[in-house]
């Protein structure tokens, strides 16, 4: 690790402020960024805290929908959406450790937007809105490729919101090193209308299945995405699995998550 | 009834408390008064010409004392091998220079090129960034085939990446080929034992400290063997006499092999500590323990296995290709020959064995034992053979292997490969297994699992190792550099209280508990008024150290010879006291008697008179207690045992899961059941480890792609079935004085080979009967594509 410094704003202001000057960088759990600096593949001079802003911690449920604070940990997601958004829940009680788990925060995850995490598949599927201080993006417009947003320099994620489905799902292939996704799929479901994500398969980061929406809007059973072919090409290919392997469990998986949506 | 104390108790590991409470003091947290930090630079390319190193601006930084290079250690030893094998054709081994840092050319990612001693470790690291490397790359030799033919060379004066080619044994070569080639059956099997990093717990650690006053060196370091570290960097490396040199290897978090080994950076620290008259202390990172520490297994086999009609054995022939990686570790040349080849006979009548190995250069980090040591190789090959032609045959793959078994009454037995089996009972442990393992509710198990889309499979095997390593004068045959006895000094105190001091080393096995046993036992007195040393050459006699599951077997034979000693001189000193003979004392429950009197004198009251020699026989008997003895062993001993798993796989994603493991071995008679019970349990999970997750896979380039645990699966305890172990079968070593054969490694070797069975049983019975062999690990990914084809 290369010397930096501590900054810890207790306001959104502040934080802005601080992170408008150069060679600064967010830091939320550490849970990836810590690694990163003790491996010396970052040497940010300042760390903008932003554990210190009570606005951006917590759980608020409103009318159809449930707002997360971006600096609220994973442990508090699990067990204050667990009746609100079980799937959601699920995801978070599921990601990493214990220890990651007491630190490592939705709003860390999503502006990492590593290939393999959970969240940016729930963010995707559940067509959440994504705040910063400046302005705010559909999950649609978030998820720009690996490690890649449309955030700009010093710009954060202040909350994400929610939107409630009627039945969702998140089924996690863990890889058997690491345990991120090998292959992730949240599948929601709202007014009839389908959403698929997917996560850890491809080269380009969390994506929607498209035909499998489409036919999963007109009938919501397993077998309704049978026919559908999932091409490898474009799939990532590591020691853990082929591009033919992820392929496939993102059939399965999709396949289970709609067994399992409830 | 259970003892609660001595032979056969389960006492509780005393170490155990300052483990669990954060008070075990290990190498790191040994600091010397104003030690400087050493930071390794390390090649980054597997294989490469080294052009040039600048060390100019790194050696302006403020806090750096000294950079040293490979020219530094021009005049200083190289790392020895500590075993010379002897090829096919009767020539010795290739045997290439070792040095301590890179002279000319880096041979593997890791590979040490500079080092740089500085105030702070975090310093040493900012000033290596500053050095400048000229590396011309090297096209890398990965593969050991490749390896063999014609690949690039990776040591250039030896003219070939052969380290040796051995054959085992020679002359019974032509017999076992045309056994093979008339015998009415034959099963052959292609199969890699993957490359495994250790993964202690604890990362590797040395601090070299010198007195410029007595000019004495210390060493602390964490080995499993730290009179072998003496003897090996003294003599060989840095050439400082033993009574100049001190190696201290204080509490050890895990070793599993690859703390047996002398490494560079101990020879560095030490060597640095004197060029500079200050401490010089090395703690490996996780990443640099990955590229640095000594990997295991990486053997590729051809097994074939020759039978009649009814499934008698009639004859074995293997051929191996055993990775040595870029250097020769200190063991490396040893595990794919004498603690493999010899192994081949397994538990069964074969008559016919012939192993071929050879090993091969590449560049990648050297490989030495892991846990078992060839042993699980073997094992691995011979279970995984036996199952293939039990299949191919349509006998159950029990009956196959009691049809073989060598039968109670064979023993002795002497194996076509040149071991002396003394005693076991195969059919025992096999039909405890078969109740422990219930077998049969096996077919209710199966249907609950067919319910739920699951493919369920039971897998067994028997393993058999030879340990307690191991007669000097035969390993000095078969080219051994070192003896294998094992040495233990006890020192009764004044009051009565014991201290055993032994050669042997623990790092995880419960000595401090176990071995205290043995003499309470002997002595009759508390396990608490017992305390074990170890660890440290200066107080500690000459002894070999921890592997092989050797310590209980060969160094417990050492304490017990060293108590019987001091129970022989005990008596003498009691006979005085009691004016009797010494022929007519008795000795038990520590009390000295004289036969057939009321006469009585207690163990402290002797302990007293031998310190306090006021009434004495001085002018026969020197005062105080205090005896040590050396113990080489007659024969290796040979646990054996036979293990079954049950496993179910998900056949939509290749996912396996272990539902149970359950083991029955024979370790002869046993010191701590409960202690027993833990190393199983270990080597189990361990086995599971190899067998289910973990792999070191290198890329074409010889850059490690599972270097971290972001991709080097490690098992966890969610990984890990609950087990039952029982070793309520024992047949006694007959030749060591205890009667115990040792377990340290048993879980390791026995079961892999039970989960590969197993997982094959699940597919065979799924209708997925194609697939006759999958490579471990079997991840899903493995699994679901062998179901694919
Ligand atoms: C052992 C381990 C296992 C893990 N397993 C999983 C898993 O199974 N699934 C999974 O999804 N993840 C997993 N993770 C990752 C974990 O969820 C991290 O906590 C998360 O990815 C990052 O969150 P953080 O709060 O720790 O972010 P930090 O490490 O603090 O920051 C990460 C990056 O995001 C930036 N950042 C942080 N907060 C914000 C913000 N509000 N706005 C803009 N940028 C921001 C930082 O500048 C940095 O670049 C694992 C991590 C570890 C160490």
């Amino acid at each position: 690790m290369y010397d930096f410094a501590v900054e810890r704003p207790t306001n959104l202001d502040d934080a802005s402020r601080l992170l408008a000057k150069d060679e600064t960088q967010v830091i939320a759990g550490g849970q990836t960024l810590i690694p990163t600096m003790k491996s010396r593949l970052a040497s940010p001079k300042t760390l903008v805290s932003l554990t210190g802003i009570d606005e951006i911690k917590g759980v608020s449920p409103s009318q159809g929908s449930v707002t997360i604070g971006a600096a609220t940990r994973h442990v508090d997601v699990a067990n204050e959406t667990r009746t609100l958004y079980p799937a959601l829940a699920s995801l978070a009680a599921n990601i990493g450790d214990p220890a990651v788990r007491n630190r490592g925060t939705i709003g860390g995850s999503l502006a990492n937007n590593d290939p393999s995490a959970c969240y940016p598949a729930a963010a995707l599927a559940g067509d959440a809105e994504i705040k910063t201080q400046e302005r705010s993006y559909s999950a649609d417009d978030f998820f720009c490729g690996l490690f890649e947003t449309a955030l700009s320099e010093g710009e954060f994620i202040t909350e994400i919101r929610f939107p409630i489905p009627d039945r969702a799902s998140y089924q996690k292939f863990e890889q058997p090193a690491s345990r991120f996704a090998l292959v992730g799929v949240f599948v929601t479901q709202k007014s009839g209308q389908v959403r698929v994500a997917v996560t850890g398969a491809s080269e380009e980061g969390v994506y929607r299945w498209k035909e499998a929406e489409q036919a999963l809007s007109d009938d919501f059973r397993r077998e309704a995405i049978a026919d559908l072919i999932v091409p490898a090409e474009g799939k990532i290919v590591d020691i853990h699995g082929s591009a033919a392997y992820r392929a496939h469990l993102v059939k399965v998986l999709t396949g289970r998550a709609v067994d399992s949506a409830h | 009834m259970p003892k609660d104390f001595g032979f056969g108790a389960s006492s509780k590991r005393r170490e155990d408390v300052r483990f669990l409470t954060g008070n075990g003091r290990y190498t790191d947290d040994i600091n010397v008064y104003g030690q400087a930090y050493v930071h390794f630079l390390r090649s980054d390319v597997a294989h490469g010409t080294i052009k040039s190193i600048n060390t100019e601006r790194a050696a302006a930084h403020p806090a750096v004392l000294r950079i040293f290079t490979g020219a530094d250690f021009a005049s200083v030893g190289g790392l020895p091998c500590g075993w010379q094998v002897t090829d096919r054709f009767g020539e010795p081994m290739k045997e290439p220079a070792h040095p301590v840092l890179a002279q000319g050319k880096v041979r593997h990612v890791g590979d040490p090129i500079a080092a740089i001693v500085a105030e702070s470790a975090a310093e040493a690291r900012d000033a290596a960034e500053m050095i400048e490397v000229d590396i011309e790359e090297l096209p890398a030799v990965i593969d050991m085939r490749a390896a063999l033919d014609g690949g690039p060379l990776v040591h250039d004066d030896l003219e070939t990446n052969l380290c040796y080619d051995w054959g085992f044994i020679e002359d019974n070569k032509d017999e076992v080929d045309a056994a093979i080639k008339k015998a009415p059956h034959v099963t052959r099997l292609d199969l890699t034992n993957n490359r495994l990093v250790p993964n202690a717990m604890e990362p590797r650690v040395a601090v070299g400290d010198y007195n410029s006053s007595n000019d004495e060196s210390i060493l602390y370091t964490t080995s499993q063997n730290p009179h072998v570290i003496r003897l090996l960097m003294g003599a060989f490396v840095l050439s400082i006499p033993e009574h100049k040199l001190r190696v201290v290897a204080p509490d050890v978090g895990g070793g599993f092999g690859s703390k047996i080994f002398h490494y560079a950076e101990e020879a560095f620290c030490t060597f640095a500590a004197r060029e500079l008259k200050r401490a010089v202390k090395w703690t490996a990172s996780r990443s640099e323990s990955f590229i640095t520490d000594a990997h295991g297994r990486d053997h590729v086999t051809t097994i074939e296995l020759a039978l009649d009609h009814d499934g008698n054995f009639i004859a074995i022939r293997t051929s191996t290709l055993a990775n040595m990686g870029a250097y020769l570790s200190t063991f490396s040349t040893s595990v794919p020959t004498w603690l493999h080849g010899t192994l081949m006979a397994g538990n069964y009548v074969t008559p016919l064995i012939y192993v071929n190995v050879k090993a091969v250069f590449t560049n990648t980090v050297p490989v030495d034992a892991y846990r078992g040591a060839g042993r699980p190789e073997a094992t691995f090959q011979l279970e995984r053979v036996i199952d293939k032609a039990a299949r191919e045959l349509g006998i159950d793959p029990i009956e196959i292997r009691r049809r073989n078994f060598i039968a109670k009454d064979q023993f002795p037995y002497a194996t076509p490969v040149a071991l002396e089996y003394d005693t076991g009972d195969y059919h025992a442990t096999m039909d405890k297994l078969e109740e422990i393992a219930d077998l049969k509710g096996f077919d209710n198990r199966l249907a609950q699992s067919k319910s739920k889309g699951k493919l369920r499979g039971l897998g067994l095997n028997c393993y058999i190792e030879a340990c307690g390593l191991a007669p000097s004068n035969l390993v000095g045959q078969l080219g051994a550099r070192a003896g294998l006895y094992e040495s233990a000094t006890l020192r009764v105190n004044a009051t009565g209280s014991v201290t055993v001091m032994t050669g042997s080393h623990s790092h995880g096995q419960g000595h401090e508990t176990t071995f205290p046993q043995v003499v309470s036992e002997m002595l009759g007195i508390a396990e608490d008024q017992i305390n074990l040393q170890h660890g440290d050459t200066a107080n500690t006699p000459m002894g070999m150290g921890t592997y092989g599951s050797r310590s209980i077997a060969v160094g417990g034979s050492a304490i017990l010879r060293a108590t019987e000693k001091i129970i022989a001189k005990a008596k003498k000193i009691a006979a005085h006291l009691m004016e009797a003979s010494a022929d007519d004392v008795e000795f038990s429950d520590g009390t000295f008697r004289v036969a057939g009197t009321d006469k009585e004198v207690a163990w402290a009251d002797v302990c007293l008179a031998a310190y306090v020699p006021h009434n004495y026989p001085l002018t026969e008997l020197e005062p105080g207690l205090e005896e040590t003895a050396f113990y080489d062993p007659a024969n290796f001993t040979y646990p054996a045992g036979a293990y079954a798993c049950e496993v179910e796989v998900d056949p939509e994603t290749g996912k396996v899961d272990i539902c149970s493991f359950a083991a029955a071995d024979d370790f002869g008679r046993i010191v701590n059941p409960m202690v027993v019970d833990g190393q199983v349990h270990g080597g189990i999970a361990q086995g599971i480890g190899q067998a289910m997750l973990e792999s070191a896979i290198y890329d074409e380039d010889g850059q490690l792609l599972s270097g971290s645990y972001m991709d080097y699966a490690m098992p966890r305890a969610d990984d890990l079935p609950s087990m039952v172990v029982d070793h309520s079968c024992q047949t006694p070593c007959t030749h060591n004085p205890l009667g115990v054969k040792g377990c340290g490694e048993a879980g390791a070797i026995g079961s892999p080979p039970a989960i590969v069975n197993a997982v094959i049983d699940a597919l065979s019975r799924g209708g997925y009967s194609h697939v006759d062999h999958i490579d471990m690990p079997l991840s899903p990914h493995r699994v679901w594509e062998a179901i694919q084809t």
